[in-house]
């Protein structure tokens, strides 16, 4: 149990996917136009990331390593329909203000990459937890950065007014540029933090601008993926001879004891 | 007709932009707007990818989907369709196109789970276009997505020789350039 709530935490605070590894930015910044809407977004995610981990763990030693990718994407695909599907049966007005970017889910930076990263190598129940964590940690952050938003467009949280009578709404919080001031903010912030730890000698490499900081890079984050990975093949050939050195290297050792 | 195809293609390219009021597509437009020409070379390689991507999702749709009565698989089929066709392209300009596939080929991993093209695919389908207007829907937000990297790409080629506060170097004042962007967008939404 001690692993599953390690998942937790490291989902939800040590690597909070928005505000410590940035990825998944479209929808961030999509649909943070009120704190509902944050939270609604950021649990579609957090169930289909559980979901979908909880069925690459298993599948993980089925699926082959060249044809991982379109695998992780169909798994991914099939729960957001179900999502969809439900969303647009139970919760309509979410539904309504959601709009494409539930379908969308199935892009998100966040989902391919702990596929990618956790869930093909590790079994099914921290694998669970993992999405869980990390699901939660999107929809902690999207919740905060929709109430600052809502706060500041509109003077409200979650719809209750809470700014007094004289406060005059900058509406344009509520509209697209307010997003990426909003998230400027955010990231200067990440600087700062990240900046005066390294001057105090702490390691801050986990605090990363995701795929902004270099797209050509981002392979790990899981955005620039081959659909057919024609290197997987050298890959594999790579480790058979690591562990081929190091069989002989035993059994010389072997010899010579 | 073609009024009506002018309206798409002005909507869809200034006031609907595509990254700056819809947010699709922000990581190329982060990522790859250091300079100008790599900038251009990613506008033209989205424009290509997109238009050739509504044609072949529209089609699917029409001819597919609808028949068969399971457009619920619409997200999942478009995905996978996207996905191959990107990688596809990116075989057959290695094969026959050298030229075009050295300026282009770079781009090309890096549009294949871009969610521009899923996007494009899916407001195609949810606003009932047929396959031509979804193509000049398709062409006309790349077209936007392509002056507006450039543009930023413009600008920050002129801020890298700014005195930015330490906190804000890299991705804010980025950040703080594009949400400038997106208010100047906002005076084209008087346009239609």
């Amino acid at each position: 149990m001690n692993r599953a709530g390690e998942r937790l935490v490291n989902g939800i605070i040590k690597e909070n996917p928005t505000f410590v590894l940035t990825l998944g930015m479209c929808p961030t910044l999509a649909v943070t136009t009120s704190a509902i809407n944050g939270l609604g977004m950021g649990l579609t995610t957090m169930v289909v990331l559980a979901l979908s981990n909880v069925f690459i763990s298993l599948l993980r030693h089925v699926i082959p390593d060249k044809v991982r990718i379109p695998a992780f994407i169909v798994i991914i695909a099939s729960f957001v329909t179900v999502a969809q599907l439900l969303l647009q049966g139970f919760i309509p007005f979410l539904y309504d203000a959601l709009g494409i970017y539930i379908p969308l889910i199935v892009v998100n930076c966040i989902i391919l990459g702990r596929a990618e990263a956790y869930a093909y190598k590790n079994p099914v129940i921290p694998s669970l937890f993992d999405g869980i964590g990390m699901g939660l940690g999107f929809s902690v952050a999207l919740t905060c950065i929709g109430a600052v938003r809502e706060l500041l467009g509109a003077g409200e949280i979650f719809g209750i007014h809470v700014m007094p009578e004289s406060y005059v709404p900058v509406s344009i919080f509520i509209m697209a540029p307010g997003a990426f001031f909003v998230l400027a903010m955010l990231t200067a912030i990440q600087n700062k933090v990240k900046i005066s730890g390294e001057r105090k000698g702490k390691d801050m490499s986990k605090i990363q601008s995701g795929c902004s900081s270099d797209c050509m890079n981002c392979e790990d984050a899981g955005c620039a993926h081959r659909l057919y990975d024609d290197r997987a093949d050298s890959r594999a050939a790579q480790k058979r001879k690591v562990q081929e050195i190091t069989i002989e290297e035993i059994k010389e050792e072997d010899d010579n004891g | 007709m073609v009024k009506d195809l002018l309206v798409i293609l002005i909507a869809s390219s200034l006031v609907n932009n595509v990254v700056l009021s819809q947010f699709l597509g922000l990581c190329p437009f982060l990522g790859v707007s250091k300079k100008t020409n790599t900038a251009a070379g990613m506008g033209v390689a989205v424009i290509f990818v997109i238009t050739l991507a509504s044609a072949v999702a529209g089609a699917i749709y029409q001819y597919l989907l609808v028949p068969l009565d399971i457009t619920y698989l619409q997200t999942i089929v478009f995905i996978l369709v996207i996905a191959a066709l990107v990688q596809f392209v990116e075989m057959f300009l290695k094969k026959f196109m050298q030229p075009l596939y050295q300026a282009l080929g770079v781009y090309l991993p890096l549009i294949t789970t871009n969610c521009a093209v899923l996007g494009v695919a899916l407001t195609n389908v949810q606003k009932n276009y047929g396959i031509l207007a979804g193509v000049v829907n398709g062409f006309a937000t790349a077209v936007g997505f392509t002056v507006s990297i450039v543009i930023l790409a413009g600008i920050r080629e002129k801020m890298a020789y700014n005195d930015i506060p330490e906190s804000f170097r890299g991705m804010p004042i980025v950040l703080v350039t594009a949400g400038l962007m997106a208010i100047a967008f906002c005076g084209f939404s008087g346009l239609l």
